[in-house]
């Protein structure tokens, strides 16, 4: 699993391993992650801002400020900290190519 | 069901609040329907992890475990014995004349309801510090469900900053946790908090645990501190700016920051069922006009945070009440209130307490710079709110059509408490002077494929 992200994990360690793609490549996460944890275990951000140069992570993480909304490979978008990760997701930091 | 023509009561929200007014509904013979956001009963406060983590109620809650464990078991039940309904992952983002637009997996259904129980909570009430827009800052309620529900810290080197119960908590938890909190700044001073002392006194034995757990801290805890700036790269913070309380300029290189100043109701939904405000001087925000039960009017009832921050015992007693209020309304004997009538009466003092010890920091979000980040959403800073001011004058939703304060995907829920204090200043005028954003529909995003199901 590649490690280095954002955050450490302190507690309940022992979870299936769960495998996901980012940006094309493959990520692993632990069964019982929500999405945005799954994504910070490796990286920084879920995605970039719409109205400024810096990247976001998140910041409520109970479903109120709506800033952890990430894309999927098929299309709708989905709140990072609400939805739980599963195997074989497809997630990206930006928006697909044909967004208008 | 038995009683075909039973009135259909809804609550909305399964923390302490939602469970406690269920329970007594079911107590009395009826079927609730209870709505919630989280995927298991319990609110926020008593948040569960998902199945497959082991951690003990002890290890998640510490000294509230028994309240935690209680609540869980007493909602699992009346679940498995269907005595009511529970709608988990599931969202209302909209209220109008006793319908409700419920968002879940299946996309948006209409529910219709005789009696409607807000227990909708609260979330952090957080004020801009320049820079908090990057990645790595967030709220001090965030880091704990990130603890509590995942089992992690958001970042390898923690700064909390802010003011309140939620501060040291947090603080206290990630040290026991094994998270490196490098400091914990508080913008209250020493003197203030000592103000706030007689009322705490109403719960002596939550007071000392609150003190036990500062002790805790040792010396990453500082009061009246003065935050400045974060600092950030292309990736996100590194470190944090501030001044102590003898007015020395520090430095902290950190990659996470936490903040909040205690809570802010959430009460969007009460605004849309058409619940009257107030401005509240005591908690410095807009509260719903409710009576000593929780009735808001037109079978409407609010329990919990999400109409006063009593916190957790606060929102059981509230539960209960505005159940006991709701089954007299319906003409059935109402359960005996005046025990926690009494008790509530003890909690609102404490409350007053941590109002005073702890306070917002207004003035701090009225001086803040030009260039400071005040929306999150959508990067409004303080110069267009004052710019919008001058142009259009002080009043809320018109700063909030100018500017676009208050108009992202949040619906205001966290810039609100500042955006109001900036436009203060700038016009020259009080809080409640200033009035506060409509709620509207849907006060939750919802995808338009919600909406175009067959039927």
């Amino acid at each position: 699993m590649i490690t280095g992200g954002r955050i450490v994990r302190l507690a309940e360690r022992d979870r299936a391993e769960v495998h996901f793609l980012l940006d094309g490549e493959k990520r692993g996460a632990l069964a019982g992650d929500t999405v945005l944890t799954a994504m910070l275990a490796s990286g920084h951000a879920l995605r970039n801002s719409e109205f400024g140069s810096e990247p976001r992570a998140g910041f409520c993480l109970m479903g109120a400020c709506q800033d952890c909304w990430v894309w999927q490979e098929e299309g709708p978008r989905l709140r990072a900290c609400t939805t739980l990760i599963s195997e074989g997701m497809r997630l990206r930091t930006q928006p697909p190519e044909n967004w208008p | 069901m038995s009683a075909v023509a039973a009135p259909k009561i809804v609550i909305v929200g399964a923390g302490p609040a939602g469970i406690r007014a269920a329970a007594t509904l079911v107590d009395a013979g009826f079927h609730p329907i209870v709505i919630d956001e989280g995927q298991r009963a319990g609110g926020q406060i008593y948040r569960r992890p998902a199945t497959g983590f082991t951690r003990t109620p002890e290890e998640l809650y510490g000294s509230e475990a028994a309240k935690a464990r209680a609540l869980h078991s007493l909602f699992d039940r009346l679940a498995e014995e269907r005595r009511l309904t529970h709608c988990a992952g599931t969202s209302v983002i909209a209220t109008h004349e006793g319908r409700l637009h419920v968002l879940g997996e299946g996309g948006v259904q209409m529910i219709v309801c005789d009696r409607l129980i807000l227990a909708t909570g609260a979330s952090d009430r957080v004020a801009p510090v320049p820079g908090w827009q990057n990645a790595g800052v967030y709220s001090l309620g965030a880091a704990q469900i990130a603890l509590k529900a995942q089992g992690v810290a958001l970042g390898r080197r923690i700064v909390l900053m802010g003011s309140g119960p939620l501060l040291t908590l947090v603080g206290a938890q990630l040290v026991k946790a094994g998270a490196d909190v490098v400091a914990v700044l508080d913008t209250s001073p020493w003197r203030q908090q000592l103000r706030g002392l007689w009322d705490l006194a109403a719960r002596p034995a939550v007071a000392l645990r609150g003190l036990v757990m500062r002790a805790r801290l040792g010396g990453r805890y500082h009061a009246g501190v003065t935050l400045e700036r974060i600092e950030a790269d292309g990736s996100g913070v590194v470190a944090f700016r501030w001044r102590d309380a003898g007015g020395k300029e520090r430095v902290t290189s950190c990659d996470m920051i936490g903040m909040g100043w205690h809570l802010r109701a959430e009460t969007h939904l009460a605004d849309i069922a058409g619940c009257a405000f107030t401005y509240d001087e005591q908690w410095q925000q807009w509260l719903p006009k409710i009576d000593e039960m929780g009735r808001a009017g037109n079978g409407l009832y609010l329990a919990g945070d999400g109409a006063r921050l009593l916190g957790a015992d606060g929102a059981e007693i509230a539960g209960r009440l505005a159940a006991a209020a709701c089954l007299a309304d319906l003409g059935h004997p109402m359960p005996s209130v005046g025990a926690d009538l009494l008790k509530l009466k003890r909690l609102k003092r404490f409350a007053r307490g941590l109002a005073i010890a702890f306070p917002w920091p207004g003035a701090m979000a009225r001086a803040l710079p030009d260039d400071a980040i005040v929306c999150r959403c959508e990067n409004v800073t303080a110069g267009s709110i004052r710019a919008s001011v001058e142009h259009g004058g002080g009043e809320a939703n018109r700063v909030k059509s100018l500017s676009r304060v208050g108009m992202g995907r949040c619906q205001g829920r966290y810039c609100l408490p500042a955006a109001v204090e900036v436009i203060t200043a700038q016009a020259g005028c009080a809080p409640k002077d200033v009035g506060r954003f409509r709620g509207q529909a849907p006060v939750r995003p919802a995808p338009v494929g919600a909406f175009l199901q067959e039927g």
